[in-house]
């Protein structure tokens, strides 16, 4: 009977810690499994992007729709190459949009925002954003402003 | 001078030695086929250090998480951003306090226990009695307590963890008064599973084997005295903090690019 009790307690406690982890994944850090299926690339190429990460978020109109997924020196348009990963319920992204780096508040994380476009003919997996605009840099404005005053 | 070298020589000796023992009784203990008649002695072990540890350590989150909470508002709202209250309580606890605090305290609960119990086994010669009667203590003695620990205190840190969360939550949303939709969506923001969260895990399982190995082996190596048994107690106590919070700045270092 004794080890019987035991039993119960310690199932008890493996519940309640597989619950702790459940809490830490779900509640805490927004853990969700998303497969590499249920979204499509797009590369962007930029001059500048000033901060911007894997992971970061992509966003239209200011709703994430996707996540950078790599971020790299390309060697033959001599600017950096963004590889961004789309959800795929978001299927009409028009050819002519625009990809630019924009920060969230003043002192926030770097994420790319893609503004509509007007074409008709849309994105397709693999496809390339032509129309971007680089990170703001915060110093190089400062340099700039500083200058004028002179 | 001789002397003193003498004795540098000798207490470096000594060092390498037990450090000798303690590898070969930990290998004894755990090399071999696993032995499924002995799973209810882990149970048994897993009640002993995790579940009786449950209460001190879920006090202990409680405590924490509401003093973080306390403190960090304090010092968020001089510049307005007590949103990112919660993304703070939450990526120190996971991360940091979680596993360093909840390993210090089985250390101090759980990891005296064991130091005592098989210090006073050897005192009244039971461990030397099984080895007569043809039972391996090693094995039937000292590798459930190694797996229950092992086990248990990564979960203990789980709890702790979310425990600590959940008091944040409480003296930050409900009796500070911080947005609650804002407290949660920054934290899960700011929070990664794998970055953070399972790095934190990480800790606490390295953490586990190194408390629950250094009072066993303290045990294991006492005087059979009741001095050397209170003596054996107390390094358990010592050397696990210390070593806990070495390798927990080293971990930090390793898996956390800064």
């Amino acid at each position: 009977m004794q080890s019987r009790k035991v039993e119960i307690l310690v199932g008890c406690f493996l519940l309640a810690s597989i619950f702790s982890l459940a809490v830490l994944a779900i509640r805490v850090s927004g853990f969700s499994l998303k497969s590499a299926s249920d979204s499509y690339p797009l590369y962007c190429y930029f001059e500048e992007v000033g901060g911007l990460s894997e992971r970061s978020k992509v966003a239209i109109s200011g709703v994430a729709v996707g996540q950078v997924t790599s971020v790299a020196y390309s060697e033959e348009t001599l600017n950096a190459r963004v590889t961004i990963e789309i959800d795929s319920y978001i299927d009409s992204i028009p050819i002519d949009s625009t990809a630019s780096i924009l920060t969230e508040g003043l002192l926030g994380s770097k994420y790319v925002s893609i503004s509509l476009g007007a074409e008709d003919e849309v994105l397709m997996s693999g496809d390339e954003i032509f129309d971007t605009q680089s990170a703001v840099i915060l110093e190089d404005l400062i340099g700039k402003f500083l200058l004028d005053q002179f | 001078m001789n002397i003193l070298a003498w004795r540098l020589g000798r207490f470096a000796l000594q060092m390498v030695s037990s450090l000798g023992r303690a590898v070969r009784m930990l290998f004894f203990a755990l090399a071999g086929s696993p032995q499924l008649k002995n799973i209810p002695l882990v149970v048994r072990q897993i009640y002993q250090l995790g579940v009786l540890s449950v209460l001190i350590i879920v006090c202990s989150g409680f405590s924490i998480g509401a003093v973080l909470a306390l403190q960090g508002y304090a010092q968020l709202a001089r510049v307005g951003s007590e949103s990112a209250l919660g993304l703070g309580v939450a990526l120190v606890l996971v991360m940091e306090i979680g596993p360093v605090v909840s390993a210090l305290l089985f250390a101090g609960r759980a990891g005296s226990a064991i130091t005592a119990e098989i210090g006073l086994m050897k005192a009244t010669e039971q461990i030397a009695s099984m080895e007569m009667m043809g039972v391996d203590p090693l094995r039937r003695i000292f590798a459930p307590r190694f797996w229950g620990g092992f086990i248990a205190l990564p979960l203990l840190a789980l709890m702790f963890s979310v425990v600590g969360i959940w008091g944040a939550s409480l003296v930050a949303v409900d009796w500070l008064g911080v947005y609650g939709g804002s407290f949660w969506s920054v934290m899960e923001e700011g929070v990664d599973f794998f970055d953070h969260v399972l790095k934190g895990i990480v800790k606490s399982v390295v953490f586990g084997f190194v408390v629950i190995w250094i009072a066993l082996f303290q045990g294991y190596d006492s005087l059979p005295t009741s001095e050397g048994i209170s003596k054996a107690t107390t390094n358990t106590v010592v050397f696990s903090s210390v070593w806990v919070l070495v390798l927990d700045f080293f971990l930090t270092l390793m898996m956390f690019q800064l």
